[in-house]
C-alpha cells in the first residue's frame, strides 16, 4: 500500500466527526423548529411578540449546529483520543491550520453578519416596531387608528389612564382585540418597566418621560405584567394579568369604568404625557 | 501542629463560618413583627373586625421617628405589627383610627375607595372620595382591588397626638371605617400609598421600604 493510497488519520476523524455532526444538526433543527417552535416565548398574541418568537426561533435554530458541534468534538475526543492503557506517549504534535481558520472566521462572520442585516430589516419593515420603548418621539410611528394607553408606574403597582375614553384612570389594563395600541410608558417615582411578557412588549418607565411602544393585538387573550426594574421593597409584587378582549367588550368596560370614575376625574387633574407630582418629599 | 490537627482545625473554622453564616440568613429571614389575629365570629359568612391605628412616629424603637401602622389584637391592646391574620370568604370590617396629618397622594387615582363593600365613613359620616390632598395614608390590598385613603388630621387640630404611641382615643384623629370581602386563602400584601416617609425622597423610603411599619402581609386562612 503506498503512502498516497492510505487515508490520513486526521482526515478519518474530520471525516466521521463532520457525519456524526450533520446528522445530529439536522435531527436538532428539526426538533428545535417544529418541536420547541411552538413552545418558544413569548408567543403569538400580537404581531411583535409574533417577531419575538420567530427571531427566537430563528436563533435557536441557527446556535444548534454550533452547539451541537462543539458537543460531537467533545464526546468524539473523549471516546476516540483518549489514552490507552499502556501508551505512555505523547499524542501528535498539534498544528495551525489557515484553511480551518479562514473557515471558522467566514461562517461565524457570515452568521453574525446575516442576523444583523436580517434584525436591521425586520425592525424597519415593522409596521408598529420591535415592542420596546422608543422614546417620546418614536422611529417608527404605525399609521391608522390607534388606542391611547398611558401606563404609570408607582411604587409599587401600575395604574393606566385612557385619554380617549375621558381620561380615566383604572388599575387593570384591558386592550381591544386586533387594534394597534399606543402606550404611553412613565413613573411617578423611581424607575420601573412595563413588561407584558406575551404581549412582546418591555419598555422603561422613566418619571417626567414618556417612553412610547406599539403593539398590535390579536384575538382574545391574557398576558402578564411584570415590573422588570428593581425599585424597592414590593419590586416582585407587581404582577398582574391584563386582558385582550373584543371590541364591544372593551368598549363596554371603558364605559363602566369611566362612570365608576366620575367622582376622582376632577382630582385626576388633564392628560399629559408626564407628570411631576407634588409631593416629591414630605416636609418635616 | 500536624496534618491532622491542621485539618480538623480547617473543618472546624469553616463549621463555625457556615453556622454564623447560617444563623445571620435565619435570623434576617425570620425577623420581622408577629401576626395578629383578627377577632371572627363563625358563620355561613364568617366576619371579622380589624382595627388599626396610624401614627406619625411610633416614637420608640430603632425609628421613633417613622410613620407606622398598630394593630389591636383580640385582647384590645395595640400592637406593633403589620401582620394580619383574616378568615377567607369573610367579610371583613375595617376601622382606621389615624392620629397623622394629610401629606397628600403623588397619584390622585388612589382618593377614590375601591374594592370596598358600602360605603367608607369617616368620623361617621359618608365620604364617596377624599381630596387626594388631604389623604394621610391608604390601606391598599392591589391584588383585592382594595384600596382606601385615609383622611388626615388637620394641622390646626388641638391636642394632637405627639408622643409615643399607640395615642390615646382622646387625642385629635380621624376614624375612617368600610367593609371589604376576603376571598380565597392566600397570602396579600397590603401597603400604604401616600409617600408618608419623611424625609425621604419621593417619601418612599425608609418605614415605606421596611416590613412592620406602613406595609405588611394580610394572610387569609
Amino acid at each position: 500500500m503506498t503512502a498516497a493510497s492510505t487515508p490520513e488519520p486526521g482526515r478519518d476523524h474530520l471525516r466521521r466527526i463532520a457525519v456524526w455532526w450533520a446528522v445530529a444538526s439536522v435531527i436538532g433543527v428539526v426538533l428545535v423548529v417544529f418541536l420547541l417552535g411552538p413552545h418558544m416565548p413569548p408567543g403569538r398574541d400580537t404581531a411583535e411578540a409574533s417577531d419575538q418568537t420567530t427571531a427566537n426561533i430563528l436563533l435557536s435554530a441557527i446556535c444548534t449546529p454550533i452547539m451541537l458541534g462543539v458537543w460531537v468534538y467533545f464526546i468524539y475526543a473523549i471516546a476516540v483520543f483518549r489514552r490507552r492503557p499502556g501508551d505512555a506517549g505523547d499524542g501528535p504534535a498539534e498544528r495551525g491550520s489557515s484553511r480551518v481558520q479562514l473557515i471558522w472566521v467566514g461562517v461565524t462572520g457570515s452568521i453574525v453578519l446575516f442576523l444583523a442585516v436580517w434584525g436591521s430589516v425586520i425592525l424597519l419593515s415593522s409596521a408598529e416596531g420591535a415592542g420596546g420603548g422608543q422614546g417620546p418621539n418614536p422611529l417608527v410611528t404605525p399609521s391608522g387608528p390607534k388606542v391611547q394607553v398611558q401606563v404609570i408606574g408607582q411604587q409599587w403597582q401600575f395604574t393606566y389612564r385612557y385619554p380617549q375614553y375621558g381620561g380615566f384612570e383604572s388599575a387593570e389594563l384591558f386592550l381591544p382585540e386586533s387594534s394597534t395600541i399606543e402606550l404611553h410608558v412613565t413613573s411617578l417615582d423611581v424607575t420601573h418597566s412595563f413588561w407584558a411578557y406575551q404581549l412582546g412588549v418591555k419598555a422603561d418607565a422613566v418619571p417626567g418621560a414618556d417612553n412610547i411602544a406599539f403593539v398590535r393585538t390579536k384575538g382574545p387573550a391574557k398576558f402578564d405584567i411584570r415590573c422588570a426594574e428593581l425599585c424597592g421593597i414590593w419590586h416582585g409584587h407587581m404582577y398582574e394579568v391584563g386582558h385582550i378582549v373584543s371590541k364591544r367588550a372593551f368598549t363596554t368596560w371603558a364605559a363602566g369604568m369611566r362612570r365608576a370614575d366620575r367622582l376622582i376625574r376632577p382630582y385626576l387633574g388633564p392628560y399629559q404625557r408626564a407628570y411631576l407630582p407634588d409631593p416629591q418629599s414630605r416636609g418635616g | 501542629m500536624s496534618r491532622n490537627a491542621r485539618i480538623a482545625a480547617i473543618v472546624a473554622a469553616t463549621a463555625a463560618a457556615l453556622a454564623v453564616i447560617g444563623a445571620y440568613v435565619v435570623s434576617f429571614l425570620l425577623a420581622g413583627p408577629g401576626t395578629v389575629v383578627a377577632a371572627t365570629t363563625p358563620g355561613p359568612t364568617p366576619t371579622a373586625n380589624l382595627t388599626l391605628q396610624t401614627v406619625a412616629a411610633i416614637g420608640t424603637g430603632p425609628h421613633p421617628d417613622w410613620v407606622t401602622y398598630f394593630v389591636k389584637d383580640a385582647g384590645g391592646d395595640w400592637r406593633h405589627s403589620t401582620v394580619f391574620q383574616l378568615p377567607a370568604h369573610a367579610t371583613i370590617h375595617v376601622t382606621v383610627e389615624n392620629y397623622d396629618g394629610a401629606s397628600g397622594l403623588r397619584n390622585p387615582f388612589f382618593g377614590l375607595p375601591r374594592g370596598i363593600s358600602g360605603p367608607m365613613r369617616v368620623d361617621g359620616k359618608v365620604l364617596p372620595v377624599l381630596d387626594p390632598s388631604l389623604a394621610s395614608h391608604t390601606f391598599a390590598v392591589p391584588d383585592l382591588g382594595l384600596s382606601v385613603p385615609i383622611e388626615g388630621v388637620p394641622d390646626a387640630a388641638e391636642d394632637q397626638c405627639e408622643g409615643a404611641a399607640p395615642c390615646g382615643p382622646n387625642l385629635a384623629h380621624r376614624t375612617i371605617t368600610f367593609t371589604f370581602h376576603t376571598g380565597k386563602p392566600g397570602t396579600y400584601r397590603w401597603q400604604c400609598f401616600v409617600p408618608c416617609a419623611a424625609g425621604w425622597q419621593y417619601g418612599f423610603g425608609g418605614p415605606m421600604q421596611t416590613f412592620g411599619y406602613m406595609d405588611g402581609f394580610l394572610k387569609v386562612v
